[in-house]
């Protein structure tokens, strides 16, 4: 333990400086070129395009005779373009559609890389040990020679990134606007091609050619429950994939016998697993959350109404209100009555009644919201049945729902078009702003 | 319930307080009415008024939110039969290794039981049909060698083959040539004729009057249905193109945000 | 031919023909990565299933790899759905995740799981000659051509008796919703015909040269003929002439059967591509150059967009 203190952590290792940088540079390429490809519905071209290089880093091998991460670099680049020029030549030419294209590429390609890799071992040229962690990655088996070129072409790709960012934005966006402005579509559609394909290739002896995919798609899609923005998705993306750099070598080193990439993209899996739930914009629990506030909203609303109507019954704001008198008026379940009154006293609308901690009064505040809550209701009836001829028994429970939704904009529209009305259609009075109805509010 | 026990023919279709909401497409809201039968009516409307959204939802192909139709008064589900659809021609692949006879073949798979194949019987009234639309010639043809007006009359023979008493068709007239229009249109007047019952989205105004007997005015909610004479006038189709239905779709739009989140919570 | 060579042989051919069959209905729903999702993403079961019985039996690997691959299916679904991701999107997430897992555990678990890293990605179909299933003691011959023998009469029977409604449900969903066939259970039983197809076929050939049997052939007899008969039975030829030819070449050049075969399906699919009578691009190229105008509408007014990167 005291040596992985000080070795990994401490980066006392030379080797591990280069083996870390080397990682963590193509984890941050890796999560922030995945963001445009998730975009452009295209997550799986980079799986395809994986598995296709495959054959060029054992052609590159056959031809050298040797590891030369140069040769293997060349290799890969040129299968992995050819393998993209096939997919889209299908596409384009036949009736098949993209993921027939991509499983064929896929398939076919690693199917070759296979034939030549089985075919260097049975040589037996010594070199070969270790061709095979291309499958899923040794970050061990780097060399500081690998490291400087695949880093370089790392820190290219993100060069590539930040300064194109505005054009990539545009074609990722809106690929047909973006042409008709007058961008070089084909050397845009050229230029990210290429990227993916470098950024592929520098993983390589991270990840292996088998779940490259996953370090593309996973911190993308997860960064994208954090925000909106693509530039922040972009960044958290790239901060991901370079954490589970860290976290697969990190696991690969203390247990040598791990492979790397398969930590890497459960690393990963575990983040994405904290976005989906607990993500500030998008996450599962925040949404949960704002429908029980929504949920907690609409019935308050809906009991400010009874207890309105109960005032306009007896014109009485200083009697308490039992709970059998609220039932009476809206048929509410026991217990989601109770929790309602408790938040409604919690906002300040309601105060127990003094003489009886069993019933309510209004407080001024609240009376008013109830007032706004009562308008709306009125407002929103009386537009369904002036405008939309509907009946007034034959509206449907969304209608009820709805009257929570408007707006003060809507509501302004709302008077303009139905003429500062006074009344809704079963004659009660709408009240205004200030305790009047809204005819004389709005003067 | 009680209109019917005065009427002594069960309508076709009814459909009753009928609520559709999509995440983000057109929002069907509260639609009623109850349709004649042997009748040819166009439901007409903007861009996203939910047209084909109703002849899917009282098909059984949308879920709604609320509200339901009757088929001569029974559930849709034991009266499937009765029903033919001609969906838009952009709703399936032409590239599927199949042909026309085929096609229109399918037409006949309503009527037979599971693991059975079409019988002589099928066959005849398959090929009845496509004579009907003028394409016998082409029963071997794949189906993407077909123009896109062939590719239409191929989906109505088929329609035809179902040997239904009620036609819901979305936008059967869309991007085809004259003379398929007009095969298209002689065809509507012979299922009216027959006492048939034919429903269809239609885009083009101009032909609306000359074509249909009945029209049904949509944006969202049912603006206005009834004879042509009557309904199909200036201020209706200014209510249902106009903007006057502003407040609605925004409140709509609001309350399917909140329904959205809501929605997530059914577990 | 030496008996190892015919079993060889014979079990590649049965995937083939199982893949073939319901590769088809996949490719036509351009649904065609699922399988490459399912084979990958089974690994976790079967290396559980390895770990708690501690023996090659068939029936726990089989119940470990299927409830992972409904797990897939039904995982991908839902995150398409409430996680608001693109299907390719979730599928890519959880497959490479649960396929990820189980390369961890075979890993940690080396000495009691008798898999290794590579036989999971291409099989060892070399190997199945010895595998042998002893019923009461008798020699039935290798386990893994029972297996795949009794899969593919399973889809055989599947696809002859629900031929129609496989037919309409693959060309016009909506219709046949609207005619009230069971298009749930015709959807499951796809599913279901996949999965089990990619289990068997995984076991002896390994992931990658599963989906080749399931995309590749179905897609070149795609290119081939008009009608759907013709194109599955064309599709399980090509699948097993792949096999047939890709051993060869294997042994021809000491290098690995499932790849080999991969390879050969491949190959027959860009001569389909080129050479197909119908739509080659070939003969579309002649004909245009002849000034005859192509029937129909061409491919590429069909497609809306392109597919690179």
């Amino acid at each position: 333990m005291n040596d992985f203190i000080t070795e990994f952590i401490l980066l006392g290792d030379p080797n591990i400086r280069w083996v870390l940088s080397g990682s963590v540079l193509f984890g941050l390429a890796a999560g922030a070129l995945g963001c445009f490809a998730i975009l452009r519905e295209r997550a799986l071209v980079g799986d395809a395009v994986a598995h296709a290089i495959l054959p060029g880093v054992c052609l590159a091998f056959i031809f050298t005779g040797d590891k030369d991460p140069f040769a293997l670099l060349i290799g890969s680049v040129i299968f992995g373009w050819v393998s993209l020029v096939v997919m889209d030549y299908i596409v384009r030419n036949t009736k098949l559609s993209s993921d027939t294209a991509i499983g064929m590429v896929l398939s076919v390609f690693f199917g070759l890389g296979v034939v030549l890799l089985t075919y260097i071992q049975s040589t037996g040229n010594v070199n070969q040990s270790g061709l095979d962690a291309f499958l899923f990655g040794s970050a061990a088996s780097m060399l500081p020679e690998d490291v400087k070129l695949f880093g370089m072409v790392s820190i290219l790709v993100l060069l590539a990134l930040v300064f194109l960012f505005k054009e990539l934005k545009l074609v990722s966006f809106d690929p047909g606007y973006a042409s008709v402005i007058g961008y070089p579509m084909k050397r845009m559609e050229f230029l990210i091609a290429t990227l993916m394909v470098v950024t592929i290739t520098a993983g390589l002896q991270a990840v292996g050619v088998v779940l490259m995919a996953s370090m593309l798609i996973i911190p993308a899609a997860a960064a994208r429950y954090w925000t909106d923005s693509l530039l922040a998705m972009l960044i958290i993306a790239a901060a991901a994939g370079a954490f589970s750099a860290i976290f697969g070598a990190a696991v690969s080193y203390g247990v040598p016998s791990m492979p790397t990439g398969p930590w890497m993209v459960v690393s990963c899996a575990i983040f994405f697993t904290i976005s989906y739930f607990f993500a500030p914009v998008r996450g599962e629990y925040r949404r949960k959350r704002q429908r029980r506030l929504l949920k907690k909203k609409i019935t308050g609303e809906n009991l400010l109404k009874v207890f309105y109507k109960l005032y306009e019954m007896d014109d009485n704001r200083q009697k308490g209100r039992t709970i059998s008198d609220l039932v009476k008026r809206r048929n509410m379940k026991p217990g989601e009555l109770k929790k309602s009154l408790q938040h409604l006293v919690k906002n300040k609308w309601l105060n127990h009644y003094s003489g009886n901690p069993e019933a309510w009064t209004l407080t001024d505040a609240g009376f008013d919201e109830a007032k706004r809550v009562v308008r709306l209701h009125r407002l929103w009836e009386l537009y369904l049945t002036q405008k939309l001829d509907l009946e007034g028994d034959h509206v449907h429970d969304d209608a009820e729902s709805m009257e929570h939704m408007i707006t003060p904009e809507l509501e302004a529209q709302l008077i303009a078009i139905l003429n500062n009305p006074e009344r809704d259609p079963h004659q009660r009075v709408i009240p205004g702003q200030n305790g009047s109805n809204i005819a004389e509010g709005g003067k | 319930m009680q209109k019917h026990e005065s009427v002594t023919t069960i309508p076709p279709v009814e459909v009753h307080d009928l609520t559709v909401s999509y995440q983000n497409k057109p929002v069907l809201w509260d639609i009623d009415f109850t349709l004649p039968g042997a009748s040819l009516t166009a439901v007409v409307g903007p861009n996203g008024a939910g047209k084909s959204t109703l002849i899917k939802a009282i098909m059984g192909l949308v879920e709604p939110v609320s509200g339901y139709s009757l088929i001569y008064g029974k559930p849709l589900e034991q009266m499937r039969k009765k029903i033919a659809y001609v969906p838009q021609r952009e709703s399936v692949d032409w590239n599927f290794p199949i042909n026309v006879f085929d096609v229109v073949l399918m037409g006949r798979y309503a009527h037979l039981k599971l693991f059975r194949r079409p019988g002589k019987g099928d066959r005849e009234i398959a090929e009845d049909a496509l004579r009907k639309v003028g394409m016998l010639e082409y029963r071997n043809r794949q189906i993407a060698q077909l123009s896109g007006g062939q590719q239409q009359r191929v989906f109505l023979a088929r329609a035809l083959a179902q040997q239904a008493e009620i036609y819901f068709m979305d936008e059967p007239f869309a991007g085809v040539d004259a003379s398929t229009e007009e095969h298209i249109l002689k065809l509507l007047r012979e299922l009216r004729a027959t006492g048939k019952t034919v429903i269809v989205v239609h885009h083009d105004l101009q032909t609306v009057s000359d074509y249909f007997d009945q029209v049904m005015l949509l944006n969202l909610r049912l603006v206005a249905f009834g004879d042509m004479k009557t309904t199909f006038t200036a201020e209706n189709l200014q209510k249902a193109y106009g903007g006057r239905l502003n407040i609605l779709s925004q409140v709509i739009e609001l309350s399917r945000k909140a329904e959205f989140v809501r929605e997530e919570g059914h577990e | 031919m030496a008996l190892f060579e015919f079993w060889i042989l014979l079990t590649a051919c049965l995937a083939a023909a199982t893949c073939a069959l319901t590769g088809s209905f996949l490719v036509l729903r351009k649904q065609a990565m699922l399988g490459d999702a399912i084979s990958h993403a089974i690994l976790p079961g079967i290396a559980i299933a390895f770990l708690l019985t501690a023996s090659r039996n068939t029936f726990p690997m089989l119940i470990g790899a299927g409830a992972f691959g409904l797990l897939t299916v039904y995982a991908t679904e839902k995150l398409q759905e409430k996680g608001r991701l693109k299907s390719d999107s979730s599928m890519g997430v959880i497959f490479t995740t649960l396929f990820a897992i189980g390369v961890i555990i075979v890993t940690a678990f080396a000495s009691q799981v008798d898999l290794d890293q590579e036989c999971i990605l291409y099989g060892e179909i070399a190997y199945v000659p010895w595998d042998i299933w002893f019923f009461n003691g008798i020699n039935m011959g290798p386990r893994p051509v029972w297996i795949l023998g009794f899969v593919c009469a399973i889809n055989l029977a599947f696809v002859v008796s629900c031929y129609k409604e496989l037919k309409i449900y693959a060309f016009d969903r909506q219709l046949a919703v609207s005619l009230g066939l069971p298009v749930i259970f015709i959807h499951y039983g796809l599913m279901s015909s996949v999965l089990f197809s990619t289990i068997a076929s995984f076991e002896s050939v390994g992931a990658i040269l599963v989906v080749a049997l399931i995309v590749v052939p179905p897609a070149t007899a795609y290119m081939l003929t008009q009608k759907l008969s013709l194109m599955l039975a064309g599709s399980v030829i090509i699948g097993v002439v792949s096999a047939i030819s890709g051993y060869y070449l294997a042994v021809a050049t000491n290098s690995s059967i499932a790849g080999a075969i991969a390879v050969m399906t491949g190959i027959f699919f860009f001569l389909a591509v080129f050479l197909s009578p119908s739509e080659g691009v070939l003969i579309r190229k002649w004909r245009a150059r002849a000034g005859e105008k192509e029937p129909g509408e061409t491919p590429e007014s069909l497609k809306t967009g392109s597919l690179s990167v």
